[in-house]
């Protein structure tokens, strides 16, 4: 194997595939990435049994084969060659020789045929805009838990149901649920998938700025065997689904009406949170108290530090103080994408919602977030 | 007498605290190998007498093993409440002497005594009149030791060993500490004394010598630097008065190891049930729940899990720990169950779950802690920790249709 190749596309291609390796792999070949070389083109890839990620590259190749190096140091090495030069990369023996500029590196190889077969990419199953995808799972996955003794909880729910693509997460105290439509392969196609919020957001995030399509590809879905597959550009991504088969119905906790209505600016607000939570201890809440008057945002408690700060609003119903865990609600401002933020209330003790608002209020469709307050006192 | 200047911490520790307390109220038992606990199958020794560890009994040792070894010893069940009472009396001569006292267990403490010394005399004079004052009046023999801080003054107490004293001079204290094997350093179990051996450290004093980077290497930045100091006999810990609860938790062992699920869910749940009862009471609450399990060839594993905001909910914690449990468990067979709650602040707010109802768990549970404030234990508890009735008795009531 020898190819020529520039220095950032091949850069990039590495860090991508060694992001999803194993930082202590089960078997050592498993900290590997492939290099493939075959038809002048560079295919790199990593995998860890869970996740797979691949990547296509334009190369001058002067010979095919492939090689198996450590991932996570040819990342490193390619991120600090020096820029717009070409590299030089060769299998020589048991070792893999990298020339960039005057720099020289020569890498132990490992076998190529212990490395386990990569899953195949299940079927298409449509494809949705690439840029809208990133920013709506951007949106979502924060909500999910990161706990793995509760494994359901860390996953994003896909929702797939004619042109509508739905993404909830929760960690069981707040629940991020974004709507986008997409193009399904069939009009009719309907399917739910569990997918770990940390891959999805970490696929996203490098597919959105590539821009088009992001082709979406499922089998077996709803149970722990099915698999995931995401394609963009010459990106592929598989991953395990994680068990949802007995994933709570969410949605029921919206209630079917709100008494209470409160338009807050979100910028002045997640800096006015974000300040007074300063005197708030881990797991204490910042308190909202929405009237006529507008919100005063508090925290600290009787014996400890004290905060308060003063904030227009506009509101329409009784005067209501509501608690909030500080994160949750910072977090949850984050991902509204807009500049207000309309808070819907019932009561104090009962879930509450965020949505996203123009300049002018008008609601914008398509995002909930819904928080469940701190209980203070007793 | 030794030089004692500067030795203002005081370890006392009881010899065979519950053992001596036996024998002290049935003199018949002196000289005799006194064993308290180990009864039933699954007991373990709480206490044994000198003349008992003599034959390799020793706390902790289950029952069969300890009547193995010695099988005239004199068994005896524990009387916690006597124990209780002979120490609050121990306290008190304590407190006699100094109030900065902070009792580890019923029967250890330690004692800052810099403020004492005009009233009753130097460290060593201090520490001799308490050992007076037990025989004297107490009949109890105890075992002092005397240093500059914490950490020496409890090796010093367990150097002492039976009935006696030890002050370790502050002149003197590396002598003393570096020969000792690395086990006696604080903090330091079976695991982190393998660690370091490897390294080819087995005293205190290699410790000392080695380079705090390869002991960070080996164990970690936090509990390398607490070596290192503990080495060279630096222990800044203060003697507290204030007890400060870091941990509320309740543990049992099964007579038989058991792997019967709907039994292991009950247990869990008195578990549970007890944890939140004694946090409410104690207006605490706690963020992180935690379980032990331990298989019948006492192989034992822990697991925890830290929730965004803290409880003191019986139901909340049991759920927890169940979900925490049965995955740990794999299916077999268990000696002992745990349940502790940890990372505990005063109880204020709590963060509910989404979709829990307005009159929660909490609420119902607040409601039996009244009922049994009033009317005692066992008036209400969960369903299914009610003792069942005979099926037959149920059909005998049922009303002939």
């Amino acid at each position: 194997m020898k190819f020529r190749v520039e220095r950032d596309a091949l850069a990039d291609a590495v860090a991508w595939t060694a992001k999803s390796l194993p930082s202590r792999p089960s078997v050592p070949v498993l900290a590997g990435a492939m290099l493939r070389v075959s038809d002048g083109r560079l295919h790199v890839s990593g995998f860890d049994y869970e996740v797979s990620n691949q990547v296509d590259v334009d190369v001058q190749a002067d010979a095919d084969g492939a090689t198996l190096v450590s991932g996570r140091l040819l990342a490193e090495i390619t991120k600090a060659l020096p820029a717009k030069k070409p590299v030089e990369i060769a299998a020589v023996g048991s070792h893999l020789e990298l020339v960039c500029g005057t720099a020289r590196f020569t890498l132990p190889t490992m076998p190529v045929e212990d490395y386990p077969t990569l899953p195949e990419l299940p079927a298409s199953a449509g494809t949705v805009d690439a840029a809208t995808f990133a920013s709506a799972v951007a949106q979502v996955a924060m909500a999910a838990g990161r706990d793995e003794t509760l494994p359901m909880m860390t996953g994003v729910r896909i929702e797939l149901s004619g042109e509508g693509l739905a993404l909830l997460a929760t960690d069981r105290y707040r629940l991020a649920v974004r709507e986008i439509t997409w193009t399904p392969g069939d009009p009719d196609f309907s399917a739910n998938a569990l997918v770990p919020a940390r891959t999805l957001a970490d696929t996203a995030k490098t597919l959105g700025p590539l821009g088009g399509e992001v082709t979406i590809a499922l089998s077996g879905s709803g149970t722990g065997e099915g698999m995931i597959g995401f394609v963009g550009g010459t990106r592929r991504t598989t991953s395990r689904l994680l068990d949802g088969q007995s994933y709570p119905p969410v949605r029921s906790l919206f209630a079917p009406s709100y008494t209470s209505e409160a338009r807050v600016p979100v910028a002045a607000l997640t800096e006015v949170v974000k300040r007074v939570s300063l005197v708030a201890e881990k797991a204490t809440p910042v308190r909202l108290s929405f009237s006529d008057d507008g919100l005063v945002v508090e925290a600290g408690g009787v014996e400890e530090a004290r905060a308060s700060e003063a904030m227009e609003a506009t509101y329409s119903g009784d005067s209501i103080t509501v608690a909030f865990n500080p994160q949750y609600l910072v977090e949850g401002l984050g991902a509204l994408n807009a500049p207000t933020a309309v808070f819907s209330f019932n009561d104090p003790v009962k879930p509450a919602v965020i949505t996203p608002a123009g300049d002018d209020g008008a609601v914008i469709e398509g995002f909930r977030y819904l928080i469940m307050p701190i209980r203070v006192g007793r | 007498m030794a030089d004692d200047a500067g030795c203002t911490i005081l370890h006392v520790d009881m010899d065979a605290f519950y053992a001596s307390v036996e024998v002290r109220r049935r003199p018949e038992l002196r000289g005799k190998p006194v064993v308290v606990g180990g009864a039933g199958p699954r007991g373990v020794v709480s206490s044994a007498s000198y003349e008992a560890r003599k034959f390799g009994i020793r706390s902790a040792m289950p029952g069969a093993q300890a009547r193995a070894k010695c099988p005239h010893a004199i068994f005896l069940p524990v009387d916690m409440r006597e124990y209780a009472q002979a120490s609050r009396s121990v306290m008190a001569i304590f407190r006699d002497v100094t109030p900065l006292v902070e009792p580890l267990s019923v029967d250890e403490a330690f004692l800052d005594v810099a403020g004492a010394q005009r009233l009753f005399g130097s460290p060593a004079e201090i520490g001799a009149h308490i050992r007076r004052r037990m025989t004297q009046e107490l009949r109890l023999t105890c075992s002092i030791g005397v240093a500059p801080n914490k950490f020496l003054a409890k090796l010093g107490s367990t150097r002492a060993k039976p009935d006696g004293m030890l002050v370790i001079p502050a002149a003197k204290t590396l002598e003393f500490l570096h020969p000792l094997p690395i086990s006696a350093l604080w903090g330091v179990g079976e695991r982190t004394a393998e660690t370091l051996r490897r390294l080819g450290l087995s005293t205190i004093g290699d410790v000392a010598a080695a380079p705090i980077g390869m002991l960070r290497g080996a164990v970690g930045q936090a509990l390398a630097a607490h070596l290192h100091e503990l080495s060279w006999a630096r222990d800044s810990r203060r003697v507290s008065t204030e007890r400060v609860e870091k941990s509320i938790g309740t543990e049992t062992t099964f007579d038989v190891d058991v792997d019967d699920v709907s039994r292991l869910r009950r247990t869990l749940l008195a578990l549970a049930q007890e944890v939140a009862v004694r946090a409410r009471s104690a207006r605490m609450s706690g963020r992180t729940i935690a379980v032990k399990v331990r298989f019948g060839d006492f192989r034992t594993i822990s697991r925890s899990r830290t929730l965004p905001g803290p409880t003191d909910v019986a139901h909340e914690i049991f759920q927890v720990a169940w979900e925490l449990f049965e995955p740990a468990r794999g299916g077999e067979k268990i000696r002992l169950a745990g349940v502790r709650l940890e990372n505990l602040v005063t109880t204020g707010t709590r963060q509910p779950v989404l979709g829990e109802p307005e009159h929660s768990w909490r609420d119902a549970e607040l409601a039996t802690d009244a009922v049994t404030a009033k009317f005692g234990k066992g008036v209400v508890g969960p369903a299914s920790l009610v003792r069942r009735r005979p099926p037959d008795e149920l059909s005998n009531r049922r009303a002939p249709s």
